[in-house]
């Protein structure tokens, strides 16, 4: 039994290691999101901020082409009312091939339409970056930061985005910014924060770390909006299954009471 | 002695029942949702409403629109196609049922119960007549513009529709359906 | 069956009568699930009833996703995203079977583990282990092309890394890669997704199969239990004083193991099910791009560091290579013995010389047991760690001790170690075990045999 369990626990340990192998990231800031433990949930507001963000700053190179606008409008999301996801979706064009006869235009994004992909071609799709990236690794390969901290995704891009040092170089034509947490420490992405950059109507701070925690949380929704049902689920059925092993330990004990209590008047012949 | 002997028996059962029962609730709970995942998902439910901009379309003419796999007639009518549909005598009508999600099961049909109400107060009453295209009969796409009754045509097998898309002669049974649709602006149609 | 006497099922209604005339099919479920089992079975025989439901989980969770999925290059990597956005419930679904999979092989490998300490394998359990080999063989098949469906960046270039293995078969490696990947220049594309997907359907009832074939065998010879004595099968009254059916208390008893493994693995899907999977994975297949390690699943990882190990500074590589005139190459050796590792666990009932089948009376075999369990979680963390020193060194080391175990010291063992004095019967080993908790405090330890 203890030789299952230490197999278990120590495979399910040791695994982690592979992830982080990948790109061993620069440094990671621990940054606390609301939406982290058993029992997190987003907090719309905040994901009403980075979407302000994203919109803002991001949008210009950066797609979200898995996203569908009208998600934006879900519960468990930034939760928009309806008249404000559909005035939303016409910031945005998209190519519909069945206009002009067949030979296809571009109209007004409707809510059923996605986010568009990204414009720049370096630029890659924000839609599940959260998820594709992992912040924090090992020690040693074994696993044991991702199980206690998370795999540290969005935390990782919070800590990419307030990482910038101020330092360029130039490397065969093209210019590199100095970053503390991009793996090897030079990114291509020119610092797309300085600070105050956006102004929240709800008057949240605006500094460089809140900003990017801000749409790290917005960018952790795109990659699963259905974090907070997943949980719920979680939470529902290891509660009803340990009901039924409580109930199966008791119906196994009680099954067995009349064997055990034979051998114990039979004892070894 | 027997009453602890029942009293044991009844726990040991109560122990089992509760247990069975459990697993049948950990059972339904689980099978639940692999059978919902194949009802309608949150894409397909999302095109259950569509949003038609109008502001193209003259009086006499009509726009034909895809919704949920089946075209929609949407045409603004002329005062003359109008008058037409508000002129006929009820009795004749082969199916006196107004198929208009929003005028109710009793309804007959008039002519006033199968038009959309327009926009604004302004516009002519009735112009706008949206249907499903599709004839009761065998569920061809009858064609506008056509017919005896100035209204349309079901080339497949016959079916003469009027200005109100009513069944007037041949084998479709059913007038032609008028689905849930309302103006939510202007030049938007809303269906669904 | 199993040869232990008992009763057989009866039909007693006349419906039951008229079916049992035509197909015995109730007799056959009745007697299966009755038959009599040691009743010592301790907390390691719960396994075949997780790896079960395992696989039914999978069947079901993978032909629920097929509704949903299109195998295209194309489209693939969005199709699951449509199923963990639009589908509803398919986020929990897609979930439920990434992380079935790992269920799958931790309950596997404890199931074999299980066999290896107690002896399983020894006769007359040969085929049931064989058997199991096979299951397992295509659990790892089945497994590995799951995994690519997803296309993600991991499907991709993990596929041509094992698919390139292949291509280090002398002489027919070549064509062999062409013909798995259905392409001329080792690239991974359309061909091998859309074949990769039937097959992936088609192999677990393969796999349940052979599940019912394992089963048939296994209830043939009867269950091996911890003391690896054999059930008494003189008479009816003796082989009942050894065994308890089937049903209810070993079915009541998986299934409370089985609730509370599916209450931790439920905790895992709900709150932390990317942990054992791949970031990488999450970024769309790009041929064009490389991830800077490519790392297979946690589960083939004891593997993946045997694959890596044998480079051609190894002597016993150099060795290979010169007396076959260069036909095993580092490459193909690595392959060889990464099959190989498999191949000397198969052959276990063979290469175990000991008369003594429970690894709990073998002082000599235990710690050696026990350091092959640590070899083999030390050869997952080796398979995940670059090949550079000091890691390539230790997966040296670490493969060597796992081909000891099986060709070296299993044999010898058998010819040196002086057992320790076994049980005579699975009672006496069970009244010991529950006898010890009696009213004096007494312990009532077994009489060695006379």
């Amino acid at each position: 039994m203890m030789k299952t369990l230490s197999v278990a626990l120590v495979a399910l340990g040791l695994s982690a290691g592979a992830a982080a192998a990948a790109g061993e990231t620069g440094k990671v800031t621990n940054y606390d999101f609301s939406f982290e433990g058993p029992f997190g949930t987003f907090d719309q507001m905040q994901l009403q901020r980075g979407l302000q963000v994203y919109t803002e700053i991001c949008s210009s190179c950066h797609g979200l082409q898995y996203v569908p606008l009208r998600t934006l409008g879900d519960a468990g999301g930034p939760a928009l009312p309806e008249d404000q996801v559909l005035a939303y979706a016409e910031f945005y064009e998209v190519w519909d091939p069945e206009l002009f006869d067949g030979e296809g235009d571009f109209r007004l994004a409707l809510p059923t339409d996605n986010f568009p992909a990204s414009n720049l071609s370096n630029a890659p799709d924000l839609s599940l970056m959260a998820k594709a990236r992992a912040g924090f690794s090992g020690p040693y390969g074994l696993g044991t930061n991702q199980l206690f901290k998370g795999m540290g995704g969005p935390e990782y891009i919070a800590s990419l985005l307030a990482g910038y040092t101020g330092e360029e170089k130039e490397e065969a034509g093209t210019i590199l910014y100095e970053n503390t947490a991009f793996p090897g420490g030079w990114i291509s992405m020119s610092p797309p924060l300085w600070g105050d950059d956006v102004e929240y109507e709800d008057g949240s701070p605006t500094d460089i770390e809140s900003v990017s925690q801000d749409v790290a949380a917005f960018l952790m929704w795109t990659a699963e909006p259905k974090l907070m049902a997943r949980k719920e689920a979680g939470f529902k059925g290891v509660l009803m299954l340990t009901v039924l092993a409580v109930l199966l330990y008791l119906t196994n004990k009680r099954i067995w009471a009349p064997v055990k209590a034979r051998a114990k008047t039979q004892p070894a012949e | 002695m027997s009453n602890a002997t029942e009293n044991e028996t009844t726990r040991r059962d109560f122990l089992y029942y509760a247990t069975a029962g459990a697993g049948v609730v950990v059972t339904g709970a689980a099978v639940w949702p692999l059978v919902h995942q194949m009802n309608p998902s949150a894409d397909v439910r999302a095109l259950s409403s569509i949003r038609i901009d109008v502001s193209g379309v003259e009086p006499g003419t009509q726009l034909t629109v895809k919704w949920q796999g089946k075209p929609v007639f949407v045409r603004r009518r002329t005062e003359a196609e109008i008058e037409e549909a508000a002129a006929v005598d009820l009795s004749t009508l082969i199916d006196n049922d107004a198929r208009n999600e929003h005028a109710g099961p009793d309804a007959d049909a008039a002519a006033a119960n199968r038009f959309v109400p327009g926009p604004t107060e302004d516009g002519l009453e009735g112009e706008w007549l949206v249907m499903m295209g599709v004839c009761t009969n065998l569920g061809c796409v009858p064609l506008g513009d056509a017919g005896d009754f100035n209204g349309w045509f079901c080339p497949c097998h016959g079916s003469h529709y009027d200005t109100s898309g009513r069944i007037r002669r041949g084998p479709a049974p059913e007038n032609l359906p008028v689905p849930l649709a309302r103006f939510d602006d202007d030049v938007t149609l809303v269906l669904g | 069956m199993s040869g232990i006497p008992h009763d057989h099922y009866e039909p007693n209604s006349n419906a039951e009568k008229w079916l049992h005339k035509r197909l015995p099919v109730v007799g056959l479920l009745y007697d299966t699930i009755m038959i009599p089992t040691p009743k010592n079975l301790n907390w390691m025989w719960i396994w075949g009833i997780v790896l079960t439901f395992c696989l039914v989980m999978q069947i079901i969770t993978g032909i629920i996703l097929v509704m949903h999925y299109t195998p295209h290059v194309d489209m693939a990597f969005a199709s699951v995203e449509h199923i963990m956005r639009n589908v509803n419930g398919g986020h929990m679904i897609r979930y439920l079977h990434q992380n079935g999979a790992s269920l799958f092989f931790i309950a596997v490998y404890a199931h074999i583990f299980r066999g290896l300490y107690y002896g399983s394998y020894k006769a007359p359990r040969e085929v049931t282990w064989i058997i199991g080999m096979l299951i397992y063989l295509l659990m790892m098949g089945t497994a590995f092309m799951g995994y690519v469906l997803p296309w993600g960046q991991m499907s991709l270039h993990g596929t041509a890394v094992i698919t390139g293995l292949f291509g280090a078969i002398p002489f027919v490696g070549d064509a062999v890669q062409t013909w798995l990947l259905g392409t001329s220049n080792g690239s991974v594309g359309q061909p091998a997704l859309n074949r990769f997907f039937s097959l992936h359907y088609l192999l677990p009832f393969v796999i349940a199969g052979l599940v019912m074939v394992h089963i048939w065998a296994f209830h043939t010879t009867g269950n091996n239990n911890p003391t690896g004595v054999e059930v008494r099968r003189t008479s009816k009254e003796e082989a009942e004083r050894d065994t308890l059916p089937f049903w209810p208390y070993f079915v009541i008893k998986d299934l409370f193991a089985l609730a509370v493994i599916m209450a931790v693995f439920f905790a895992i899907v709900g709150f932390m099910p990317n942990y054992l999977g791949h970031p990488d994975n999450y970024i769309e297949g790009n041929p064009l791009v490389t991830p800077s390690h490519i790392v297979p699943e946690w589960y083939f990882l004891p593997f993946y560091a045997i694959l890596r190990a044998f480079t051609s500074d190894v002597w016993i590589v150099m060795f290979a290579e010169f007396i076959t005139a260069g036909i095993i190459d580092a490459k193909f050796f690595g392959v060889l013995a990464m099959f190989g590792a498999i191949a000397v666990m198969a052959l276990a009932p063979w290469l175990d010389t000991s008369s003594v089948r429970s690894g709990r009376y073998r002082p000599m075999f235990k710690w050696r047991y026990w350091l092959l369990v640590v070899d083999f979680i030390f050869l997952m963390w080796l398979g995940a760690m670059p090949a550079e020193e000091p890691f390539a060194t230790l997966s040296l080391i670490g493969s060597t001790y796992w081909f000891a175990y099986f060709l070296v010291i299993l044999p010898l063992l058998g010819v040196f170690e002086k057992p320790l004095p076994q049980p005579e019967t699975i009672e006496e080993d069970f009244n010991a075990h529950y006898g010890k908790a009696s009213a004096d405090g007494a312990v009532a330890a077994p009489t060695p045999a006379e």
